[in-house]
């Protein structure tokens, strides 16, 4: 294995012939370097994709400070080096390394990868091979790093399950104190555990899911018969994680030496969301809603803002709107700091004129252009994606927008919605020109607008689950229209996603186990960077399903049996699925199901955790109190809702 | 006031590009809530200026920038402020107030002194007499960005170091005035040495008066 300074001294030869060699040399301020001997537990936490993008995930963020508080570990960071990068460090013999130490990564005790979307799969393999880490899980002994995985993707951890040691289902911040307590455990010279000890401790902890101990049985279909696990330390559910309250976040962001997608502090106001949009898997699996106080909010934003030099704070959260004192944090946001040259966002806003209040308080400029994700343009769509908003209030709102001095709006909408049909597209270029005609007569000729259009992903753990997503052709022919209709008017500009990534993605979300030999194929035969045009490689992703003999329509546009079994049903996201499957009914009939602050629909979150709520009652949570007594067991504080009632 | 800042940049930030190294400061400076001025404008800059830029992977030891602050402050303030908010591979060097109507930094440049050690044994009598037939030239003739240019007046000085151990390196003292700069690695290239085999460092940067 070689030292740091071997490391160094090779890079040292070959940075100068890699675009933005600051991507992989680490020294930025408020980056955290132990003593190496000194920590007992060593945790490299990996965020699979360029720096660029992952430096400012807010995730891995919190984790590294968790580790980095602890005096008994360090943790440090690594990043998908580009294809540049890589070829030359496969041509020097240089493994992927930490940069903070420039440790090899295989020479932690622990790697935690951030999974927050699928397109991160092949990247993740790309990274152990980069290590010199053998790919599959059971390859591993007691000489390899222990890897874990968690983030969105992990709602399904199944295409993964043979790459990754241990998935952490849901909330990070407390789970990763027990892992690393096992592994330290497990370490000690006295009767040292053995990999397979080390990781039938990590089964038994809650929210840790341990794949290599579960066995899925296939029913003549090729849909899931059963997964069941083949250990008694193996539950037979593994419910997520959460925690009660949000822990105070974090105020010492890295601050990177080059330029990156968002040189910014992120503070996140507040985790989950109760308007129940039926695409939406963040909203749905991130339950209950928390919010975070005023005060905390703005003492962190300063905290932040002042050790790190940003010029943009972001106040995070599916739907800013929800958050019950928007009003009162926007006050105090701009009158903390006024005259201090900083720009804010806050994403996720309703259609609605009290936004564009909002916006107006926040912003001195308005170069920055005013987004609103409408979604869908009818009013059907709106009620099948349980995101209902007539007509008249976004033409209202965006007329206020451009009144107010907006010269750009970008709205949102996604196509491949389930029973969408032609006309549902055509409306949204509809929409788009009237909003444009209308924005003219309160602002004249120099409004523009901007179509965000991506592809629907039915994603695990959502009333869409059951849902096939929508063909090639048809996306090319949705595509093709809108192409066709804002073709002529330049002040339109128009995005969208290329069918193939929205293939490769559906595939990946709702896969099963066989999925994995199919990634495996695939990345072998060079594709990574899933979600790059330069590394996109659909007809390699075809050749390894027809290698493993499987279609990959099963995965992507079948429609699912009312009864099947999903690949993830032994994962629970805390969601009865008998809520999912009525919100599905509710939908084919256009039923909308309102903001769940006004009604408890009983999604399965105040069963799964009434301890934890019990324990902490009041405005912390937005679910209902829990008044029941608690049960006079001294068992675990988890109650595991039946699943498939 | 007018401040003149002379400092290191080293290790991992010798990888930081010019335009890089301004956001740098421009953050380092706001961490240190130092009162800077801004530009005029729609979109107002601090007025911080760098003296010269210096090629990537070359390590300094003594960079200069001028950075105006609306208010006067004690000069050993702003060292003791930034120097808890800058990354730990810049180091202050030395702060000093500058008067307001000396013009731009960047005309003031003269010539730049580095430091280059070789990574790869080289043969000390072979490079010397190297070294003196350029010095002993006339002109060197070289291209550019495909377009022709002569070397020797931008090189001021070349020395070849033999330490007590054996080790051999260089130093040289090379144009850096607006449209005339040399660069180490043409003298290098020159000498017939790669510069993959060396380590390059600023020392320092020469002014007029």
């Amino acid at each position: 294995m070689l030292t740091p300074e071997q490391i160094e001294n090779k890079l040292n030869r070959i940075l100068l012939r890699v675009q933005k060699p600051g991507r992989y040399v680490g020294g930025e301020l408020n980056s955290i370097r132990k003593d190496w001997a000194q920590a007992k537990t060593k945790v490299a936490f990996v965020f699979p994709d360029i720096y660029d993008i992952g430096v400012s995930n807010v995730g891995l963020k919190v984790l590294y400070d968790q580790i980095n508080q602890r005096e008994d570990a360090l943790a440090e960071r690594a990043y998908s080096p580009w294809m540049d990068m890589e070829d030359l460090m496969r041509q020097h013999e240089i493994p992927l390394y930490a940069l903070e130490s420039k440790q090899p990564l295989a020479c932690f005790d622990l790697i935690g990868f951030s999974l927050p979307y699928e397109t991160l799969y092949t990247n993740t393999l790309n990274v152990l091979d980069l290590s010199g880490i053998p790919i599959h899980s059971l390859d591993r002994d007691e000489s390899h790093p222990f890897i874990i995985a968690g983030g969105h993707a992990a709602t399904n951890p199944e295409p993964m399950y043979k790459f990754i040691d241990a998935f952490v289902i849901g909330e990070g911040e407390e789970v990763i104190h027990d892992i690393v307590n096992v592994i330290q455990k497990g370490k000690k010279k006295e009767g040292k555990w053995s990999r397979l000890e080390v990781l039938k401790e990590l089964a038994k902890i809650d929210g840790v899911y341990v794949p290599q101990f579960y066995e899925t049985t296939y029913m003549e279909d090729g849909t899931v018969a059963y997964t069941e696990p083949t250990i008694p330390e193996a539950p037979k559910l593994v419910n997520k994680r959460i925690v009660a309250k949000l822990p105070p976040p974090p105020t010492k962001f890295i601050v990177p030496n080059i330029e990156v997608v968002h040189n910014r502090v992120s503070v996140e106001i507040m985790r989950g969301c109760t308007r129940g949009c039926r695409f939406c898997q963040a909203g749905m699996i991130t339950r209950p809603v928390r919010e975070r106080s005023v005060e905390e909010v703005v003492e962190a934003a300063d905290a932040a803002i002042r050790s790190s030099g940003f010029e943009e704070l972001a106040l995070l959260s599916l739907s800013s709107s929800d958050y019950t004192y928007v009003k009162d944090l926007v006050d105090a946001i701009s009158k903390r700091f006024e005259g201090r040259k900083l720009t804010v966002s806050l994403p996720s806003l309703r259609i609605e004129s009290v936004s564009v209040d909002l916006m107006e308080k926040l912003k001195q400029h308005r170069s920055g252009g005013f987004t609103l994700a409408p979604e869908a343009a009818t009013e059907k769509m709106r009620r099948i994606i349980n995101k209902f908003i007539p007509d008249e209030d976004i033409i209202n709102t965006t007329n206020d927008i451009y009144a107010r001095g907006w010269t750009t709006i970008k709205l949102y909408f996604m196509i491949g919605h389930p029973s969408e049909t032609i006309e549902d597209v055509q409306a949204i270029a509809d929409l788009c020109k009237r909003v444009l005609a209308e924005g003219r007569k309160v602002a004249g000729w120099k409004v523009k607008l901007h179509a965000g259009v991506s592809t629907f992903v039915p994603k695990p753990q959502t009333p869409f689950q059951w849902v096939a997503s929508d063909t090639r052709e048809n996306i090319l022919e949705k595509q093709a229209l809108l192409k066709r209709e804002f073709y002529k008017d330049k002040n339109i500009k128009l995005s969208w996603t290329k069918p193939e990534d929205t293939l490769v993605e559906s595939w990946l979300s709702r896969g099963d186990r066989r999925m994995a030999d199919v990634i495996y194929t695939a990345w072998k035969n060079g594709a990574k960077f899933d979600a790059w045009d330069e590394g996109r490689k659909f007809e390699t992703w075809m050749q390894a399903f027809a290698e493993h003999g499987l279609d990959h329509a099963f995965y992507t546009h079948r429609q699912r049996r009312t009864d099947e079994v999903f690949p993830w049903e032994h994962i629970g996201a805390a969601l009865r699925k008998n809520f999912l499957f009525q919100d599905f009914r509710m939908s084919l009939e256009g039923e909308i199901r309102v903001d769940c602050r006004l009604n408890c629909f009983a999604c399965g979150i105040l069963p799964t955790f009434a301890n934890l709520r019990r324990e902490n009652p009041g405005e912390g949570w937005k679910c209902p109190d829990v008044k029941s007594p608690a049960p006079k067991t001294n068992k675990a504080n988890i109650e595991l809702p039946v699943v498939g009632d | 006031m007018r401040v003149r800042i002379t400092f290191t940049k080293q290790n991992a930030l010798r990888y930081i590009g010019h335009l890089d190294l301004h956001s740098l400061w421009e953050r380092a400076m706001r961490r240190a809530e130092l009162p800077l001025a801004y530009s005029q404008g729609f979109h107002p800059q601090p007025k911080i200026s760098l003296a010269a830029a210096l090629p990537l992977g070359f390590s300094s030891r003594g960079e200069v920038l001028d950075v105006r602050l609306k208010e006067d402050i004690p000069i050993e303030n702003i060292s003791k402020q930034l120097t808890v908010s800058l990354p730990e591979d810049i180091k202050i060097i030395k702060v000093e107030e500058v008067a307001e109507n000396l013009p731009a930094l960047q005309t003031q440049v003269l010539s730049a002194a580095y430091d280059v050690k070789l990574t790869e044994p080289v043969e000390t009598s072979e490079l010397t007499r190297k070294v003196e037939a350029v010095m002993k030239s006339e002109s060197i003739l070289r291209e550019r960005r495909g377009k022709s240019y002569d070397l020797r007046p931008l090189i001021e000085m070349i020395s070849v170091i033999t330490e007590p151990n054996g080790t051999v390196w260089l130093k040289m003292t090379l144009a850096a005035r607006e449209g005339a700069t040399g660069r180490p690695e043409e003298v290098l290239s020159e000498l017939g040495i790669e510069s993959e085999t060396t380590y390059v460092e600023r020392t320092r940067l020469i002014f007029q008066g």
